[in-house]
């Protein structure tokens, strides 16, 4: 690696410290403290709300996996992977101005408070606490595990070092800012992944001699790459379909997307993050992938596919532009990384501790417990991501699927249907779960469409069946 | 624990029928030109700006659509609410 494109990655990681830091002013400012630190007192407008959504939810994945996987199929990844584009207007629009109001009457500040609020039951919030904290945690160990080998591929530090630096830059920011310092870094990082992922599109074009070079390329050396059905034909449209439930529309059910969807300001911020959103996930999506086929001709014969998007950017981009560009994984990286930490911590803190362990926590307890319980929770996710037990890995695999399967009925239904109670909220995220898990583990991508598809389904059918069931009882009991 | 009927989720429950009807259009068109042209063989494809047609109509133009489909519905059809109750809660 040149070390005129170390500066840059250098100086970014600095910047996004120092904003952190700088951010963490408004805690001691604020009126409340847990809704300033896990909610940035409801107070984040268009432009931020967009980019934190899109921060959060474009991960390693969308950076390093993704790319790398669209070198292995063509263009059908990318077709995949413009399921995306719907988080950025779905999300919004479904959980919109009524979330936004409920949350605002339930004083909620986790998605949990929203969930206490609706259904009043302790149990939800015990089953949802365990979900949040075990899925969200280790999916937060491999985006660790992801961030430090990026660091070290590039750096030729050891994995240790890489890991150490990337934990306390992150770390700092989140334990003394909360929300805000995440949102707002989140925003700056947004930019810069949207910026390296325009400059490197372009880069690459340029260096494979224009689009329909690059194509004619592709189609010498397999013309499977430009069908939408992968590079050996075994993508269906039925199974490359099924993703938009996995991450576009069942997005709506991961509670660190959720959770964004109670913070902003009023209606005008929530109208212009659905414009912004749409066009900044939009243009990531379509963009990064794409790179991904195109480094197929530009830089070819790469073996192992994530680090295709570091070689290609060192190969077509001069030094010091590929250091600001290989910023924009490392900031889809630790945007992602901030947000779990500061979940995890919410669902330890505030519904688990101040609802069973302390319920009349003063203001100062409350603050010092958040402070340590976030501060042990990053130490933990840093110790187990030197050596991630086989355990974790298992988990990260299906977080995202597991928390939609759990989640999203009770959500969405709880916001739009009037008979949904507690007894099918607690029937439908037990039967997600579970169901989750059996799939996974017996019948993964059945009838060939990806796991998540039958959980939600399933889920769906017993949160209406239970809810209808039971419907009588509570009425009896003047409950609704 | 009761809900009252609040106007403004009329104006909510609305605005999700819209997501949901942008979802489907946007599915459709995506769907529609991908599976549609792209099914053929790769020798038969017909080529814009150096992208197979297929590619070209469903995730680019397709993209583009999506982004002037919501500007639309920010600009004529969201309705701007406030999201604070008027009166305290008397909990």
């Amino acid at each position: 690696m040149n070390s005129m494109a170390l500066i840059p990655l250098f100086a970014f990681l600095i910047l996004i410290f120092v904003v952190g830091i700088y951010t963490a002013r408004n805690v001691s400012r604020a009126d409340s403290f847990v809704q300033e630190y896990f909610l940035g007192s409801r107070q984040l407008g268009g432009f931020i709300l967009a980019m934190t959504m899109i921060a959060t939810y474009g991960s390693a994945s969308s950076f390093i996996g993704g790319p790398g996987a669209a070198y292995t199929y063509g263009l059908s990844w990318v077709l995949l992977a413009m399921s995306q584009v719907v988080t950025g207007y779905f999300v919004l629009l479904i959980l919109g101005k009524k979330f936004a109001i409920m949350a605002r009457k339930y004083k909620a500040v986790t998605l949990i408070d929203y969930l206490q609020g609706r259904y009043g039951s302790n149990k939800i919030t015990i089953l949802s606490a365990i979900s949040i904290i075990t899925f969200l945690f280790s999916a937060m160990i491999a985006q660790w595990v992801g961030g430090a080998r990026l660091i070290e591929s590039l750096t030729g530090l050891s994995y240790e070092s890489a890991l150490f630096l990337f934990a306390v830059s992150v770390l700092v920011y989140v334990i003394i800012g909360g929300f805000r310092a995440v949102a707002i870094t989140d925003a700056i990082q947004g930019v810069v992944m949207l910026g390296g992922t325009i400059i490197l599109l372009i880069a690459t074009i340029i260096a494979g001699g224009g689009m329909e070079n690059i194509m004619m390329g592709l189609k010498t050396e397999n013309p499977n790459l430009l069908s939408p059905h992968g590079h050996d034909g075994e993508l269906s449209a039925r199974y490359i379909s099924s993703f938009w439930i996995l991450v576009g529309v069942g997005v709506v059910g991961l509670p660190q997307v959720a959770v964004r969807a109670m913070s902003y300001k009023n209606s005008r911020s929530l109208h212009r993050a659905l414009i912004i959103g749409t066009i900044v996930v939009g243009s990531i999506m379509l963009g990064m992938h794409l790179i991904g086929v195109l480094a197929r001709v530009v830089v070819p014969g790469i073996e192992v596919a994530d680090k295709v998007m570091p070689l290609l950017a060192l190969e077509v981009l001069p030094p010091w532009l590929a250091g600001i560009v290989l910023a924009a994984p490392m900031a889809a990286i630790m945007s992602t990384v901030d947000s779990l930490l500061l979940i995890v911590s919410s669902a330890i803190v505030k519904d688990v501790y101040m609802n069973f362990i302390n319920k009349d926590a003063k203001e100062k307890q409350v603050k010092r417990i958040s402070f340590w319980v976030t501060s042990i929770t990053g130490i933990l996710v840093f110790l187990m991501a030197l050596s991630p037990p086989e355990l974790i890995i298992w988990l990260n695999l299906f977080s995202f699927g597991g928390l939609e399967a759990v989640f999203i009925w009770p959500i969405v239904l709880g916001l739009y249907w009037k008979k949904g109670n507690a007894h099918g909220a607690i029937a439908s995220m037990v039967s997600g779960l579970v169901a989750y898990i059996l799939f996974h583990s017996f019948a993964p991508n059945y009838l060939d469409m990806h796991t998540v598809i039958f959980p939600i389904v399933i889920s769906f059918f017993m949160y209406v069946v239970v809810s209808l069931f039971t419907h009588a009882q509570y009425r009896q009991n003047g409950w609704v | 624990m009761d809900h009252k009927e609040d106007k403004r989720f009329r104006v909510a429950g609305h605005e999700a029928l819209i997501g949901i009807a942008l979802v489907l259009i946007n599915f459709l068109w995506w769907y529609g030109f991908a599976f549609g042209l792209g099914g053929q063989p790769v020798s038969d494809y017909d080529w814009i700006f150096g992208m197979p047609e297929w590619f070209f109509y469903s995730c680019i133009i397709g993209f583009f659509l999506m982004v002037l489909l919501v500007i639309i519905v920010v600009k004529y059809m969201l309705t701007d609410i406030p999201f604070d109750d008027e009166e305290d809660d008397h909990e």
